[in-house]
């Protein structure tokens, strides 16, 4: 008899707002709901933070799924740091799909800080997600190298 | 400024595929205001070369790095120490600083990862429109401040052409037609009369028709 193929577990890293989608996470802990530990969370004072090139060195460093996690529609404490937020999701999944990896692996969603079910729920789709579409070409399971930089350029990035 | 886009992915990374050192070179000014070679894209483009490399099994060095001008030899020179260990140089600069990362390290392929487009402002966040041709002989002083050279479609000098409709270009609802702009900016300033003034058939030497052009300026040159 053979062994069983294991379950694929893709690494997925979500950008999440200080504001909505991390508290909301609390919320789903404080409600008992559980979600995929696959999905590991990068806490941020507003979506509006996250910039193309975080988004992209995510999925270069091994990520097999990207989200970034923000207000809903004007609730931005910063106004419109949701919507600066999307609108770089959409240049990454260009840029992504030039590279050669599915758009599919990144995404924007929206919450509230009291939704902790919809958090909750949001992991466990994106993590299925990425599972059917298996691991980032990029990798093929293997972490990516570190990269030469010079000291402008590393401080830069970080 | 002179602004400029990215090259597709493919035809970049078809330029640096027989390399396995590539020295990614940035430029602060210009076409860092217009998001297309500054440090942040450096980081983006040697990201995704990265990526793309590491799909196709493939382990390539990018040292990133940007100057503050690429057009200016006291800067590029920064580079000396880096160049030495690089296969080839890939620029994100506009032409200009392409041809002096030439200029200075002969023995090095260097190559372009942008397109440099044109001398333009910036309407908005994230939009850049031509406003300059670079002619040599400007006469915004006399069309209210808006260029026929550069945003006449036909470049004409006396006024708009038979295609122009409701202010806008023959060519597409979503250009503007220059001389439309111009009689209205006229006609807000009270300076019709200037509408009349003729202007003689465009001479282009000093746009570059007489071959490529030098500034000499006596006081400064060494």
């Amino acid at each position: 008899m053979s062994e069983p193929t294991p379950q694929f577990e893709p690494v997925i890293v979500a950008f999440c707002c200080h504001y909505c989608a991390y508290t909301a996470a609390d919320q789903a802990g404080a409600q008992r709901l559980s979600y995929p530990a696959n999905v590991k969370i990068v806490r941020v004072p507003c979506s509006g933070k996250v910039d193309a090139l975080h988004l992209l060195r995510a999925f270069e460093k091994g990520a097999d799924g990207v989200y970034v996690a923000g207000c809903l529609e004007g609730d931005c404490h910063f106004n419109n740091g949701n919507t600066r937020a999307a609108r770089r999701v959409t240049q990454v999944q260009k840029l992504i799909e030039e590279i050669g990896i599915e758009k599919e692996r990144i995404e924007m969603v929206l919450m509230s800080a009291g939704m902790g079910d919809r958090f909750a729920e949001v992991a466990t789709e994106i993590t299925e997600k990425i599972r059917a579409l298996g691991p980032s070409p990029i990798r093929g399971g293997k972490p990516a190298p570190a990269r030469a930089q010079t000291k402008a350029s590393a401080k830069a990035a970080k | 400024m002179i602004t400029a886009e990215r090259k597709p992915l493919e035809e970049i990374v078809e330029s640096v595929a027989s390399f396995d050192r590539i020295l990614l070179v940035g430029c602060n000014e210009c076409v860092t205001v217009c998001a297309a070679g500054g440090r942040k894209e450096v980081g983006l483009l040697a990201s995704a070369l990265n990526m793309t490399f590491l799909k196709g099994g493939k382990s390539v060095q990018i040292t990133e790095h940007t100057l503050e001008r690429q057009c200016d030899p006291e800067y590029v020179e920064e580079l000396s120490q880096l160049v030495g260990g690089a296969d080839a140089i890939l620029s994100m600069a506009c032409g200009a600083g392409v041809q002096e990362l030439a200029r200075r390290y002969k023995d090095k392929p260097v190559l372009p990862a942008l397109n440099t487009m044109f001398m333009g402002a910036s309407e908005r966040a994230g939009v850049w429109s031509e406003r300059c041709a670079g002619c040599g002989n400007c006469v915004l002083g006399i069309t209210g401040g808006i260029c026929p050279i550069a945003r006449c479609s036909k470049r004409i000098m006396n006024g708009p052409c038979g295609g122009s409709t409701n202010g806008k270009c023959e060519i597409s609802d979503d250009v503007d037609c220059a001389w439309h702009l111009i009689w209205e900016r006229l006609k807000a300033l009270g300076q019709t009369d200037l509408y009349e003034v003729n202007m003689d058939a465009k001479d282009w030497r000093p746009a570059g028709g007489a071959g490529p052009r030098t500034i000499v300026r006596e006081d400064l040159a060494e």
